[in-house]
């Protein structure tokens, strides 16, 4: 991993970042809705109207409201809520640190299920684990989150009474029910990661087992733990790298709608609010942080993948 | 053609997938002939009837029979994620190949991007565009073909940028053949395999995509049947009539299944050499 190739690389996610930027301005411009009237209610007189739309700039040129607003973002000011009146920055910052833990709990939990889930499968191909966890990937891949959710909250909230049905405690107020609220969306989100993960660590133990260095480690006489551990895992392990950053994506498409389901004042729920009342600001901000993080984990996938890979380490 | 969908029969996924669409198109054309009640058909005595004799799988809040608006709701559900998939992959396709085609600068600026288009979340672009364009069936279809284009600009272009590097290729150029033959009768049968695959277990992802949408009420409206929807009407009484959910949740599952193990099937019957 050269320097050229880390600063080619953060070009890139500039560069990503700025079409993301362009491509939500846009689709907010296009937003049937005027923020002069979401501001003053519909009962607002038109010169009243035409005096704040004057002073928020939208007579303006759309090329210069997108410059205003990009020239704020550069500075780190994301604007200010049309719904409550707050800058939009430190509220979806809040929202995002709560999702993130959700993320950082479902994304430890899939690590600790499917790969080992992945691994055995692979190493007891045809069999009834294997067939299990065949089954589970494919549900997992096949249930959009509402539904997961929906079930997670009918068997464990409702009829075993197990965990609380909806809401958000912070783990610092109040650790033990902080985690009992964090179990069911936690589960929900982690169901698809870990069919995804699962399925790819099982096909690429099967590869790396057919792989000559891996006869040459047993025909060398090597325990078969060592053999498993030392060539099995780590090559396995490397594609894998790449599929959780991309399913971070995903994760984050889920997070949405979970959030929604069990009341989390997340990022995803403070997204959904905001198009629900056209509040443009929030919108944009909360697409673009979103954007942003998922911008990061690739970033973090490909610096881990150089390191992990020699091969790579000298382009 | 015969040839492979004996092939795809004979692995484990794709007979299973075949089954399961079999019986989802059989419902989707069928449906409302086999629908015992009107979906609409309100009947106050039955409120929130338990499944059973009278209603197999139960019934809602105004007494309309579940089974009859799930049977019905496939045809709001799957024939939308079909078309968005459809033209979101030939979007897609077109990109990607004139991508290919034009290749250098303008290869790099298009595929650069489309990278940037794929930093957003599928399920946020296809909620920023279905907020954009207006809470709905149509515009939840073209939200999610939008959010799925870039993805398949990505696939063709690098199938297709191999496929022009084959040997195969290079024979045919030395044997004369026009650019138009070349490419119809060399390039695609090779680069349509992955893209074929690739578009069916989209699909899958489509019709849960579709289901989110509305089940986040940006998709379908009431008084439709579609499954998101319905999942999302029998939240309200998730602890007494829990099939309200269940039904339509497993409806959506089933039909993903299908999808899912289809594209499966067909990646194994396309690469014979490449058994898992």
């Amino acid at each position: 991993m050269s320097l050229a190739w880390l600063l080619r690389r953060l070009l890139l996610m500039a560069y990503t970042m700025l079409v993301v930027s362009v491509l939500v301005f846009a689709i907010t411009q296009v937003l049937p809705a005027d923020a002069a009237v979401t501001l003053l209610g519909q009962n607002a007189t038109p010169a009243a109207l035409a005096a704040l739309r004057q002073k928020l700039g939208l007579s303006d040129p759309v090329w210069l409201q997108f410059w205003h607003w990009f020239w704020a973002l550069l500075h780190g000011n994301l604007g200010t809520s049309m719904r409550t009146g707050l800058p939009v920055g430190p509220t979806m910052f809040t929202a995002l640190s709560r999702s993130l833990l959700i993320a950082a709990c479902s994304i430890l939990l899939m690590l600790v299920v499917a790969v080992p889930l992945g691994v055995l499968a692979a190493l007891r191909r045809g069999r009834a684990l294997d067939l299990f966890a065949g089954l589970v990937s494919y549900l997992g891949i096949s249930l959009p989150e509402f539904v997961t959710a929906t079930f997670v909250l009918v068997v464990l909230a409702d009829h075993l009474g197990w965990l609380p049905a909806t809401g958000y405690v912070p783990i610092t107020k109040h650790f033990v029910d902080g985690v009992r609220h964090l179990i069911a969306p936690v589960l929900t989100v982690s169901l698809v990661l870990i069919a995804h993960v699962a399925r790819m660590m099982r096909s690429e133990t099967i590869d790396v087992l057919a792989s000559d260095y891996v006869r040459a480690a047993e025909l060398k006489g090597l325990a078969r733990r060592t053999v498993l551990l030392r060539h099995v895992l780590r090559n396995a392990l490397l594609p894998v790298v790449t599929v959780v950053a991309l399913d971070v994506g995903y994760l984050l498409g889920g997070i949405i709608v979970v959030e929604e389901i069990f009341a989390i004042p997340g990022i995803g729920r403070e997204l959904l609010i905001a198009i629900q009342n056209r509040d443009l600001p929030s919108i944009q901000a909360g697409a673009l942080i979103m954007a942003g993080t998922y911008a990061v984990a690739n970033l973090l996938a490909d610096i881990a993948y150089a390191l992990l890979d020699p091969r790579l380490r000298y382009d | 053609m015969t040839d492979l969908f004996r092939r795809l029969l004979c692995t484990k996924q794709g007979a299973i997938g075949v089954v399961i669409l079999l019986v989802v198109t059989l419902i989707c054309v069928f449906g409302p002939a086999l629908a015992p009640y009107s979906p609409d058909h309100m009947d106050y005595l039955g409120r929130f009837a338990a499944p059973g004799v009278r209603h197999w799988l139960g019934a809602d809040q105004f007494g309309r029979d579940e089974l009859s608006r799930v049977l019905y709701g496939a045809r709001d559900t799957v024939p939308a994620a079909l078309l968005a998939t459809l033209a979101g992959t030939l979007a897609g396709a077109i990109v990607g190949t004139l991508s290919a085609y034009a290749g250098g600068r303008w290869d790099e600026a298009i595929m650069r991007t489309v990278d940037a288009v794929l930093a957003i979340p599928g399920l946020l672009l296809a909620l920023l565009i279905a907020s954009t364009l207006g809470a709905g069936e149509e515009t939840a279809l073209l939200a999610i073909a939008i959010a799925f284009a870039p993805g398949m600009a990505r696939i063709t272009r690098s199938v297709a940028l191999a496929a022009r590097q084959e040997e195969y290729v290079a024979a045919a150029i030395a044997r004369g053949e026009s650019g138009t033959r070349i490419v119809l009768a060399e390039i695609l049968p090779n680069v349509i395999a992955p893209v074929i695959v690739e578009t069916t277990i989209r699909v899958a992802f489509a019709v849960m995509l579709l289901a989110t949408l509305s089940f986040l009420g940006l998709g379908a409206q009431p008084p439709s049947s579609e499954w998101g929807l319905l999942v999302s009407d029998g939240r309200a009484y998730l602890h007494d009539a829990p099939w309200l959910v269940l039904a339509p949740g497993a409806a959506i599952g089933i039909t993903a299944i299908g999808f899912n193990l289809l594209g499966d099937g067909l990646r194994d019957a396309l690469n014979p050499r490449d058994e898992r």
